[in-house]
């Protein structure tokens, strides 16, 4: 049982990860039906802007809640900066040609930023500073998650209220729904669709960034390469959830993070990845609009 | 019904452009005060011309129909009105205020909205999964001015400007009532308030111009009744001018102070209804063998 609530942990403590970064994916497919592969590489360089900076502020005196938050914050305004670009440079100039051509953009902006980093900074595993308050978690906590697996279970679902928050509550968030069930109406409504498409590549990337500073907390060491993977996981989950919904990324993401460490638990962590994209296959197969999509009969 | 040559409008087509609008105004009776007006209109899609040389002018504050046979090019010169078409040549011209005269050529959608175009549809165009009030509240966007920062950092402006976007929203959603559907998604809306909210959207842009393309679609005699209430009372109300596209010529006859008529892609008549009712051109084109139903 000891084992089981472990692995339960272990596997929310992933999917919240998944979570963060496939919601990107989600909202960016939902507005403009584009999978933006350079996303896992926003939060690759957060997780590096956060090494960074957390370095800087934590010789400075900076400690505890503070540290994190502020390194938070720095990592998703860069975040949001590399995501405004991306989306300026790779997709805006692309929009209205063929469905194929924003998807090689993407890939290749995705290699573009990889080797970026591989060139700015190094080919190597750099270790990550100690981000995690030392917070006295209760015992009832402790007994099967460590306190960073706290702090990125607890991060993760604040940021999720804040995003459930500003997609409901807000003009900008009912906009960002709207475009996404109809941009054309949408924009002939008044709404500047440039400035939501904008504003979704934003919105993704601070959750991304997130994402990559709470990956260094937990893994303690990152390089160049953490976005290629996390990236195409946290695509898997946004597909099995249904792409372009936002609680089915979730949803997915948490699936997909229980699967991979009951795998690794009771097969053999080698077999993580293996079971995360016979996942995919699988869906694919047999509901290819995913958990929360809807399925749509296509006239013809 | 037998066509009076005297009654016969002479062909508004092509190269007669600029005398055509022209005489539209005149005919009007009123010192030329137009809100929209098109000037030699082409669009081109592919080999179809679907707009040619099309000269038309709405009045401001009047109520005024385009109509035609389908395929006739309707709702393609919406289409250019709206920034959905960049015109192929010619040019429209949009004046919210007499002296203020803003070309309309290639605008981008939404700037066409924020100057005060609104538009609805002829397949209602609903964002079925908001609320009824979001829907309006998106039909607002036109008129608010916070950007980025403030949707991010939610300062004290932002946050007015909101409240006073939703007490606008209810405002108009009493007016046209359907203040008890407010938190309802606007996709389990029956079809005739689904047509009421289409148009409480466009409204809450705060148009001087509305253009309604085909609003009585699927809608029964009563229902057709009530909606040529509805939008003499939207002009008045609203204080704006009204563009419609419409098949059911009760309607058209029944609200419009002006017909346009377009035919393949021209413009072959324009006139009063009773004028445009006994014309042997628009005859022919546009009611063929049910010619009866204009008399």
């Amino acid at each position: 049982m000891d084992f089981f609530l472990d692995l339960l942990v272990g596997g929310l403590t992933k999917g919240s990860i998944y979570a963060l970064i496939a919601l990107g994916y989600t909202m960016v497919y939902g507005i403009i039906a584009v999978i933006n592969f350079a996303h896992g590489e926003i939060y690759m360089i957060s997780a590096f802007t956060a090494l960074i900076f957390g370095s800087i502020l934590s010789s400075v005196g900076l400690a505890g809640w503070g540290l994190l938050f502020a390194v938070i914050a720095v990592s998703a305004l860069y975040a949001a900066m590399y995501g405004w670009t991306v989306e300026k440079i790779a997709y805006k100039p692309l929009r209205g040609s063929s469905r194929l051509a924003p998807l090689i953009s993407a890939i290749g902006m995705s290699l573009f930023l990889q080797n970026f980093v591989l060139l700015a900074q190094t080919p190597n595993y750099l270790p990550f500073p100690a981000l995690v308050p030392d917070v006295p978690f209760p015992a009832i906590l402790t007994r099967h998650a460590s306190d960073t697996q706290i702090v990125i279970i607890l991060v993760t679902a604040a940021s999720m209220a804040l995003l459930t928050l500003f997609i409901k509550k807000t003009r900008m968030g009912t906009a960002m729904r709207a475009v996404s069930q109809d941009l054309e109406m949408a924009r002939l409504s008044g709404v500047d669709t440039d400035k939501i498409i904008s504003f979704t590549f934003i919105t993704g990337s601070v959750l991304a960034a997130v994402g990559g500073v709470l990956i260094g907390c937990g893994m303690r060491q990152i390089d160049f390469y953490i976005g290629f993977l996390a990236g195409m996981k946290a695509f898997t989950a946004a597909v099995l959830g249904g792409i372009g919904s936002v609680p089915g990324a979730v949803i997915g993401a948490l699936i997909l993070g229980f699967a991979e460490s009951f795998a690794a638990g009771y097969i053999s962590s080698s077999y993580e990845d293996v079971v995360a994209f016979a996942f995919l296959i699988l869906i694919l197969i047999f509901k290819p609009d995913g958990v929360m999509g809807a399925a749509t009969t296509h006239k013809v | 019904m037998t066509p009076r040559a005297e009654s016969k409008h002479p062909e508004i087509g092509a190269g007669a452009a600029p005398a055509g609008a022209a005489e539209t105004a005149g005919a009007f009776g009123l010192d030329a005060d137009p809100i929209l007006f098109s000037d030699s209109l082409r669009m081109d899609f592919g080999g179809l011309t679907a707009l040619d040389q099309v000269s038309l002018t709405v009045e401001r504050g009047s109520i005024t129909a385009l109509i035609g046979p389908n395929g006739a090019g309707k709702t393609t010169f919406f289409n250019c009105v709206t920034g959905i078409y960049k015109p192929g040549s010619g040019s429209i011209f949009f004046l919210p205020e007499k002296e203020k005269r803003i070309s309309l050529g290639g605008l981008r959608p939404h700037k066409a909205a924020q100057l005060g175009i609104g538009r609805t549809f002829q397949n209602i165009r609903l964002f079925n999964t908001l609320t009824v009030l979001e829907n309006v509240l998106i039909g607002c966007h036109a008129r608010m001015r916070a950007g980025l920062w403030g949707a991010l950092f939610r300062d004290r402006k932002t946050m007015e400007e909101e409240r006073r976007m939703t007490d606008l929203s209810y405002a108009i959603l009493e007016r046209y009532g359907l203040q008890a559907r407010v938190n309802d998604p606007a996709g389990s809306l029956p079809y005739g308030e689904q047509r009421r909210l289409e148009i409480a959207r466009a409204l809450a842009s705060g148009p001087s111009l509305l253009l309604l393309d085909e609003p009585a679609a699927g809608l029964n005699n009563q229902e057709t009744l009530e909606l040529a209430d509805l939008i003499r009372h939207i002009r008045r109300d609203e204080k704006l001018s009204v563009l419609l596209i419409e098949h059911d010529m009760s309607l058209v006859m029944n609200v419009s102070e002006r017909i346009n008529v377009l035919d393949y892609g021209r413009l072959i008549a324009s006139g009063t209804p009773e004028e445009i009712r006994k014309n042997p051109d628009v005859v022919r084109a546009y009611l063929g063998e049910d010619a009866d139903d204009l008399g």
